[in-house]
């Protein structure tokens, strides 16, 4: 398993670290993306967050992968992917109106090719195959990345798409980030052969396995990876291998499947701690510097609340639109239904 | 010398002929145009609808796909989010149940789930129905599943001259569109096709024959049927209208309700099963508009609730037939 930095926080592999500048930015991404699942437990418990699937443990998983695209790239994030999504450029604000069930989380930005989050499982991996090849057919050099979780590889839609993407040679990375557990069904019980990485083998595509909890390592491995899609090496599965420390959803209980043994460890592997001792060891951040990052990311988001709060509520009738390009009749009739309805 | 009339030039054609042109045009006209799926490349379908396509356009626009139908509509679905026009062919339509995941989730709902940010301007064509001998689940008639899909429009030509013009709309509509071919008149029927690019609007239907007495409602494999029964009962002094929809989604209820109103009687024919088909949409429009015209109880002529049967000693028992349907019309007659 790659790894660039122990969970002490010791570097190793001095040349494959990326430089002090990108460490700083992992760090931040990081620390905005635990910021959100902090901040989320919070604002769900008040009432102003519907039920959302936390990420806290995991965002070197994700953040380290999705830092490795520019915003010419396609990203299609699985639910619990809301580190990633940020980490691209996706708004807090559109993240929260989201997981707020509002129209204003669907309609993703102009300038990002960020798909919403993607509820059923492992159904994107086919889609980010058909985003690569069309981008390879247009003679760009964008790629497309997908993401799922370990329960996902058991979906057919992995292997199809994995087969096409070799088959065809399009320039995806498919990252599976293995948290561990899909709700209460643990990796062992999903599958005998639980090194999911070598399944890339079966599709004659590379397959790597990482450290999931070091960002260093996440980013130098998917970097790679996306290098060589983009210079025609085609596709990459990237296995992340981390864990869910919190919940599947704030609406769900762990106790009932998951025992203190499970658990035990993975807090001492934090991946935002452990890069935090590598950059206050190496100087690059002192606590000072900390302090402010900390407060300009505390104050970013609650600047996107207040954006959020500001989006209005849909009215009855935006049910109906966005279905084709142009209402059909019996469209419009269920629409003049709603209306007369309404005012009635 | 006097002005020449606008001249059209027009090729006899089988339906499977009408399609493989209208491929042809789509692919000259737009080269984001591509299609994929399985066999269609070299071999030219096994229908031989997209013939000569590859060697004309190349194999990164005609190009065959590994066998596998969610991967073919989900790769589709990607295709089209990032700019191109997706044309995927589905071998049959028994065929595209492992793809219906990626229809249901995602294909219909991608322009709703992303407030029309993306839209998929893709068509999955696939052959399909009875009447042709076809071994096990080559003769299902699955499009009451589509139409039911909020997002996706359902076409199903019934002529070489509407298979294409409706499947070259199909291909320049900015929404998804599921294209059914009756595999029964890919080769049975030719007439003169319009050579060119023309189009037939996705929502309008066809009168197919006028009459004052019983309005018949079907489309696809059913219209030849309806047509024959037609013709029996005009000669027994009965006027029928056969109406054939060309498309579920968008569905013409002007053109059946007119219809109705004016002859009082409707029979309805599918070749699907009978519960939750399209037929039963068709009825229940007729009984929420139109009851106070009715002099008979809508009938429906279907196939039956259980798998389509590769025997073919008793296919026909399942799939309607003129005797069947001429039957239906006697009933709401005698009603």
């Amino acid at each position: 398993m790659f790894q660039l930095l122990t969970p002490e926080g010791t570097a190793t592999g001095a040349a494959e670290l990326p430089d002090p500048e990108t460490r700083l930015r992992l760090y931040r991404e990081m620390r905005r993306a635990r910021h959100f699942d902090d901040r989320g437990w919070v604002l769900y418990r008040q009432g102003r967050l519907g039920v959302f699937p936390p990420f806290g443990g995991m965002e070197a998983s994700q953040c380290g992968t999705a830092a490795a695209l520019t915003a010419d790239d396609w990203l299609f994030p699985t639910y619990r992917d809301t580190g990633a999504a940020l980490t691209l450029g996706l708004p807090i604000a559109r993240a929260l109106a989201y997981w707020r069930t509002s129209p204003h989380g669907w309609a993703m930005p102009e300038n990002l090719k960020v798909l919403p989050f993607y509820i059923p499982i492992a159904t994107q991996y086919p889609h980010a195959v058909g985003a690569a090849l069309a981008e390879k057919r247009k003679g760009t050099r964008n790629v497309a990345m997908a993401y799922i979780g370990d329960g996902g590889s058991s979906e057919g839609d992995f292997h199809e798409a994995l087969n096409f993407a070799g088959a065809l040679d399009a320039p995806c990375v498919f990252i599976l980030q293995n948290n561990g557990w899909a709700i209460s069904v643990p990796t062992r019980s999903q599958t005998r052969a639980t090194n999911l990485s070598r399944r890339a083998e079966g599709y004659g595509i590379p397959g790597v396995r990482v450290d999931g909890n070091d960002v260093l390592a996440t980013y130098h491995v998917t970097r790679e990876a996306v290098e060589r899609a983009r210079n025609g090496g085609g596709p990459t599965l990237i296995e992340t291998v981390t864990y869910r420390v919190k919940p599947h959803t704030v609406a769900d209980d762990p106790s009932r499947y998951r025992t203190e043994e499970d658990n035990a460890g993975w807090d001492a592997k934090d991946p935002v701690l452990r890069l935090r001792t590598h950059l206050l060891a190496e100087g690059l951040m002192t606590e000072a510097s900390e302090a402010a990052l900390l407060k300009e990311v505390a104050d970013e988001f609650e600047a996107a609340l207040q954006e959020a709060d500001g989006y209005p509520e849909p009215t009855p009738a935006e049910i109906l639109d966005h279905v084709f390009a142009e209402p059909t009749p019996q469209l419009a009739r269920q629409r003049a239904q709603i209306l007369a309805e309404e005012n009635a | 010398m006097t002005a020449a009339a606008p001249r059209t030039e027009t090729r006899t054609m089988t339906m499977v002929a009408a399609i493989n042109d209208a491929l042809d045009l789509a692919l000259a006209a737009d080269p984001t145009v591509h299609i994929f799926g399985e066999d269609v490349g070299v071999m030219g379908g096994v229908f031989r609808a997209t013939d000569g396509l590859q060697a004309r356009y190349g194999a990164e626009r005609v190009f065959d796909t590994p066998l596998a139908e969610a991967g073919i509509v989900g790769m589709g679905i990607g295709m089209g989010l990032a700019g191109l026009k997706p044309v995927a062919e589905i071998q049959f339509a028994g065929f595209l149940y492992p793809a219906l995941d990626q229809v249901l989730s995602h294909l219909g709902r991608y322009r709703h789930r992303t407030r029309s940010r993306y839209h998929l301007p893709m068509v999955v064509r696939a052959p399909y129905g009875g009447g042709v001998h076809t071994p096990e689940q080559h003769a299902d008639s699955p499009e009451a599943i589509l139409a039911h899909t909020p997002g996706v429009k359902v076409v199903i030509p019934s002529t070489p001259s509407d298979a294409k013009g409706l499947l070259l709309s199909a291909i320049n509509d900015p929404d998804p569109v599921f294209f059914f071919e009756a595999i029964k008149l890919y080769r049975s029927v030719k007439e003169d096709v319009q050579t060119g690019d023309y189009r037939i609007p996705l929502g309008k239907a066809r009168v197919v024959t006028e009459g004052n007495d019983v309005t018949v409602i079907c489309y696809g494999g059913m219209v030849e049927v309806a047509q024959k029964a037609a013709a029996a009962a005009q000669s027994a002094g009965i006027g029928v209208e056969v109406i054939d929809l060309r498309t579920l989604v968008p569905l013409d209820t002007e053109t059946i309700l007119e219809s109705v109103q004016k002859t009082g009687r409707a029979v309805v024919v599918t070749e699907a099963p009978r519960t939750g088909g399209f037929h039963s949409e068709i009825s229940a429009i007729i009984a929420e508009e139109a009851i106070e015209y009715l002099h008979a109880p809508v009938v429906r002529v279907t196939g039956f609730d259980a798998p389509y049967p590769p025997f073919t000693a008793i296919e026909d028992v399942y799939r309607p037939n003129a005797v069947r349907v001429a039957r239906a019309i006697r009933q709401v007659m005698e009603y």
